[in-house]
């Protein structure tokens, strides 16, 4: 971040308490406007103002300083910059770029380190669109620029208009050089600067259509939320969020990922950045860290910066989105954030809400998550264009102390969330990953993306899904039913739901993460995977009807082949499933026969 | 990692009669403006008592102190401050290992201090993510739990979840004697962080680090059960400092034990509520995620240096409860679990370990071909659910007795009980990787084919075997006679 100082009015320290400070003689500072603290120059943010005393949290550890030491307003509110160059990128919670803060103090990040995020000695190829004496608002584009597989698109900045002057014709630019001059001398670069606690304007929220998918079947299949969606990932710890995270992070259909590792451990950013620059995006063909970003807060690093990390993370997902692309903002740990905010509130000494967060943790909370959408982005509406469209999507881990669901940050979520994949710590006990709790668990997108599956997805999708749900519920009333009685007492129909059911639970919402083959399930691949099952469950309850025994189906190798089919890779898949449905055709009817005999 | 310095010399020199209040272990100072945040202080009174503190908050109306050895002794009319060091260091060198401290990094064992190579912030710096490098090398404990089903890789922070009672020092005594000994010993050091620790304990752990020789290659930092409550909030993290210096300045792979954090928490909430935070859950405060975090995250790998630290953190649940705040946090923070279990221990089984809650997270990374065994993954995961299954069938049966059971159930209530019997329980034996997976097969043997469907076909194929006449033949005769 480049920060303008604003030395006329230099305020001292007055007091030091972890990461908040107070600083007296701060007349005219605003609220949330970025300080330079102390001889080190730590940046803070003004949280609290009393008359000329402002108290801040500092987004660096405060240790080794004295009372007295100068703060120096900057005249601006946190932001970022914007522009070609993020994607791929590492970030810490104020948008300094790890690998630049490496450069300067080795493997141990040391203090008071700056860093533009936007490397400006890169060049860009810059294509103007925009024509000389075109009249244009907040978000029209003036050009483009190639960036990894992308078109960067360049928009006018949010509230800035007026008419194009002169732009700059195709050629090589860095993020700082002037490429437009409006009418009024008004400069634009491709780097532009937002405030991250302000959503950037849109022209209108539009209703969701598409659907959010994840490759994962649990989720496909059960719980989809739309692009634009939201949903909430709560569970214990190793319960597994990381781990869906990540995975959407690699397969979901968005064109571009944030990823924001808040108050989390280092080695999982380490993995991230380990593993994603090998693997390819399914869209694009290219590497997949190149369209992805990360913000990396992790939990040793400075409390103060969580609350930061998340902002920034979600002002840069919005610019992208503006450009018009599909965006999906990964935050993994919201509780983490929502700590943080408890820990400054409590060193604010402000009167605490239900278990000592803030009383507006809610309307945090409420307000981040509001951030997501399929919108109609801001640019000038021509009759007769289509309109611009993107989405950004945000899915939150959560961290419940104890695993229960009824503490403060679980449940304000759920009220905003449009989806809960609530996580299990007995299904991970016994390693059923991911350890999505199927009863408990809800989306509240089906009718918006009912006629999107029934249009795209494979045939029968709705009609299989629907028989899945039903299966799940008998088998949840016969499980209370055995834990009183015993399996014994239940008849061979009741017994084939409920083995049907262990073989959906370890075929179908099963998936190994770490599997090659069976880390990303596509539509077709779950469908089919599905109807393998169904139609087990069909041919077994009507060989019953037949007068079979139930013990002559189960040993029938089939439920093994029908596991096997899982393992089986993309190109393969279809084959394979025609095989073991003929197989299972077989068989059954060679079981009737045999009994007739 | 150093903070901007104080430059005058002559502040150290200098004293004050400052002290204001005193209350638990802390002490208030008339104004903030003295001393920078984190510095560490001397109390001295008139009859001599001499006490050293750390600046926790300032001020212009006070100085919060927290003083280490207790405030005993302490009056607000004599007693003067002095500025010691402008933050808690650490001397460091190679002279450290072999040497006994106290929980601030004061030899206890009659020596004098180590001449230090570096004096170091005890409270450590984060290592940049992007400097991380994947631990991936498998730690052979021969302690079939952890190696079989919860691999422990280097760079890993694997805490051990107690109940009061349960035999934690004796596990974690078991991993340092044979973690390593496989191969480098030469490189392999252990760093001890003991807070709390009884007498008994402490000599307990000191002497099952010398057996075997190893006592030249341990640093041990002890604050023991009479011992500052407040340095308990020290011995971590000089640990840590002392691990971190031999981990990426000198090359070693260093273990670093940390007993018992439950002791560790309470000193945290003690000083907390001298400060009257207001508490979170159980009256511990809301900032201990992150306190904690400061601890465990030091662990890991970094690129192109050759060293670790694998942190190996004991806490005691208190009731046995693992949503207690202490190990909840813990285990948000730690990269898995290993969970003791009361039953188990009652049962006899030694390592009693309760796999169903233990995780390592890092296990993937550690094994499979060329590291562990190719089956290694697959064959965890089938051990994982057959006996998380059994679990449930035994559970089910003490509800609706075992005649209401198939013949199918009555199986995996065999395997599960073969699984503890066996797999989990091994006394002090050693068991090599090998030997650990071909156990699992062994004991897979007990339920039918059909029901491993966790693990590929051709695995099967050249692992599983079925139980023979004369007993159960080991998948080694069956790759032998091929
Ligand atoms: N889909 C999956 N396939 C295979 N293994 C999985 C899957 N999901 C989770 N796991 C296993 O569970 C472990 C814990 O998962 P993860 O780290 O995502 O938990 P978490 O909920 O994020 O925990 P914490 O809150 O402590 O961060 C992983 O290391 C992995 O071994
Ligand atoms: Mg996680």
């Amino acid at each position: 971040m480049t920060l303008p100082t604003r030395t006329e009015c230099i305020g001292k320290i007055v007091r030091i308490a972890g990461s908040m400070i107070s600083a007296s003689g701060m007349h005219g500072v605003a609220m949330g406007e970025v300080l330079r603290v102390g001889k080190a120059g730590l940046l803070g943010e003004v949280i609290r103002i009393d008359g000329d005393t402002v108290d801040a949290q500092v987004f660096e550890d405060t240790q080794g300083m004295f009372l007295g030491e100068p703060v120096v307003p900057t005249g601006t509110p946190l932001s970022v910059e914007l522009g070609p160059g993020l994607l791929g990128g590492t970030f810490d919670g104020i948008q300094r770029p790890l690998s630049s803060l490496q450069k300067q103090s080795g493997d141990f990040i040391s203090r008071g380190l700056t860093a533009p995020a936007l490397d400006r000695s890169s060049r860009w190829l810059f294509t103007p669109t925009a024509q000389n004496g075109q009249e244009v608002t907040g978000g029209d584009i003036l050009g483009t620029v190639p960036e990894k597989h992308f078109v960067h698109r360049i928009l006018v900045p949010p509230k800035v208009k007026g008419v194009v002057r002169e732009i700059a014709p195709k050629g090589e630019y860095g993020v700082d050089d002037v490429i437009a001059v409006l009418d009024g001398g008004v400069e634009l670069r491709m780097l532009q600067v937002w405030p991250i606690k302000e959503p950037r304007p849109i022209l209108k929220k539009l209703p969701v259509d598409r659907p959010f998918l994840t490759g994962q079947r649990v989720l496909d299949c059960l719980f989809p939320i739309a692009l634009g969606g939201t949903a909430i990932v709560p569970g214990g710890f190793g319960t597994g969020k990381t781990v869906v995270e990540q995975t959407l992070a690699k397969y979901c259909n968005a064109d571009i990922i944030v990823y924001i590792g808040c108050g989390e451990r280092g080695n999982e950013m380490a993995d991230v950045l380990d593993e994603f620059p090998h693997l390819k995006d399914p869209k694009t063909g290219g590497p997949l860290m190149d369209r992805t970003i990360l913000v990396v807060n992790t939990s040793n690093m400075p409390v103060a910066a969580r609350d930061a990390s998340v902002y920034t993370g979600v002002a840069i997902a919005e610019y992208y989105r503006d450009q018009g692309y599909d965006v999906a903002l990964m935050a993994d740990s919201t509780s983490r954030w929502a700590e943080a905010l408890r820990e400054i509130a409590s060193r604010l000494e402000e009167m605490p809400g239900e278990e000592g967060y803030p009383t507006y943790l809610a309307a945090r909370i409420a307000a981040f998550y509001e951030r997501s959408g399929r919108v109609e982005c801001l640019e000038t509406v021509r009759e007769g264009e289509p309109p611009r469209c993107g989405s950004l999507t945000i899915v939150g881990a959560v961290s419940p102390a104890g695993g229960d669901y009824s503490e403060p940050v679980t449940q304000t979520s759920l009220r905003v969330a449009g989806a809960l994949w609530a996580l299990d710590a007995t299904l991970a006990y016994r390693r059923h990953y991911p350890a999505v709790n199927w009863n408990r668990s809800y989306t509240l997108y089906l009718k918006e993306l009912e006629e999107w599956f029934s249009t795209h997805a494979p045939a029968g999708w709705t009609e299989r899904r629907r028989a899945l749900v039903e299966l799940l519920q008998r088998d949840a009333e016969l499980q209370e039913v055995v834990q009183l009685v015993g399996p014994d007492a239940l008849q061979d129909a009741q017994r084939l739901v409920l083995e049907t059911a262990r073989l959906v639970r370890e075929v179908f919402l099963q998936q190994n993460a770490f599997s090659d083959a069976d880390a990303y399930s596509s539509l077709p691949k779950t469908s089919g995977l599905l109807e393998a099952v169904l139609a087990f469950y069909q041919a077994a309850r009507e060989a019953l009807e037949k007068g079979m025994v139930l013990s002559d189906i189960l040993r029938l190798p089939l439920r093994e082949d029908i596991a096997r089919l899982r393992d089986v890779s993309r190109e393969k898949f279809e084959e394979a499933r025609a095989e073991v449905m003929k197989r299972l055709e077989h068989q059954f009817s060679n079981l009737v026969t045999q009994r007739s005999e | 990692m150093t903070n901007p310095s104080i430059q005058s010399s002559d502040l150290l020199e200098r004293e004050y009669w400052d002290v204001q209040y005193i209350s638990g272990p802390l002490v208030f100072l008339r104004t903030g403006s003295r001393f920078p945040t984190g510095a560490i202080l001397e109390l001295q009174t008139a009859d001599g008592v001499v006490r050293h503190g750390q600046v926790l908050e300032v001020s212009q109306h006070h100085a919060v102190v927290q003083v280490l050895e207790g405030t005993q002794g302490l009056d607000v009319k004599t007693t003067t401050v002095s500025l010691q060091k402008e933050a808690a260091r650490l001397g460091v060198s190679r002279g450290i290992l072999g040497r006994r401290f106290n929980g601030v990094g004061a030899p206890i064992d009659g020596m004098p201090a180590p001449v230090p190579d570096a004096e170091v912030d005890i409270m450590g710096a984060a290592i940049n993510p992007v400097s991380r490098d994947k631990p991936s090398d498998f730690i052979e404990t021969g302690i079939s739990a952890i190696d079989g089903m919860n691999t422990l890789v280097r760079g890993q922070k694997l805490p051990i979840f107690a109940g009061a009672g349960l035999p934690a020092n004796e596990v974690a005594a078991l991993i340092v004697q044979q973690a390593g000994t496989k191969n480098d010993t030469e490189e392999f050091v252990v760093v001890f962080g003991a807070m709390g620790l009884t007498e008994r304990e402490a000599a307990f752990f000191l002497k099952s680090f010398d057996s075997g020789g190893r006592g030249n290659r341990v640093v041990a930092f002890i604050n023991k059960a009479n011992d500052p409550a407040i340095e308990r909030l020290f011995a971590p993290r000089c640990a840590l400092t002392a691990a971190e210096y031999l981990a990426f300045e000198l090359g070693y792979h260093v273990l670093v034990i940390l007993t018992d954090m439950t002791n560790y928490c309470d000193a945290l909430r003690q000083i907390s509520s001298a400060r009257e935070e207001i508490p979170g859950r159980r009256g511990y405060p809301g900032y201990m995620y992150t306190d904690l975090s400061t601890i465990y995250e030091r662990a890991g790998r970094i690129r192109g240096k050759k060293g670790s630290v694998t942190q190996v953190p004991i806490l005691t649940m208190p009731d046995d409860d693992m949503t207690h705040p202490i190990p909840d946090l813990t285990g948000y923070i730690t990269e898995g679990q290993i969970v003791l279990s009361r039953g188990l221990h009652r049962q006899g089984v030694f390592p009693p370990v309760d796999i169903l809650p233990c995780l390592s997270r890092l296990m993937n990374n550690g094994i499979g071909e060329g590291r562990t065994r190719a089956d290694h993954r697959q064959l965890a995961n089938q051990l994982y659910a057959s006996y998380a299954h059994g679990r449930d069938i035994r559970r089910l049966m003490s509800i609706v007795g075992e005649e209401a059971l198939g013949e199918l159930d009555r199986k995996y209530l065999a395997f599960a009980r073969a699984f503890e019997q066996q797999m989990i329980h091994q006394g002090e034996s050693r068991r090599t990787i090998e030997e650990t997976l071909d156990l699992g097969w062994r004991l897979l043997s007990l339920i039918p084919k059909e029901e491993l469907t966790r693990i590929n076909k051709d695995l099967i194929d050249r692992y599983y075997c079925e139980i023979m006449e004369d007993g159960v033949r080991s998948p080694f005769l069956k790759e032998q006679s091929l």
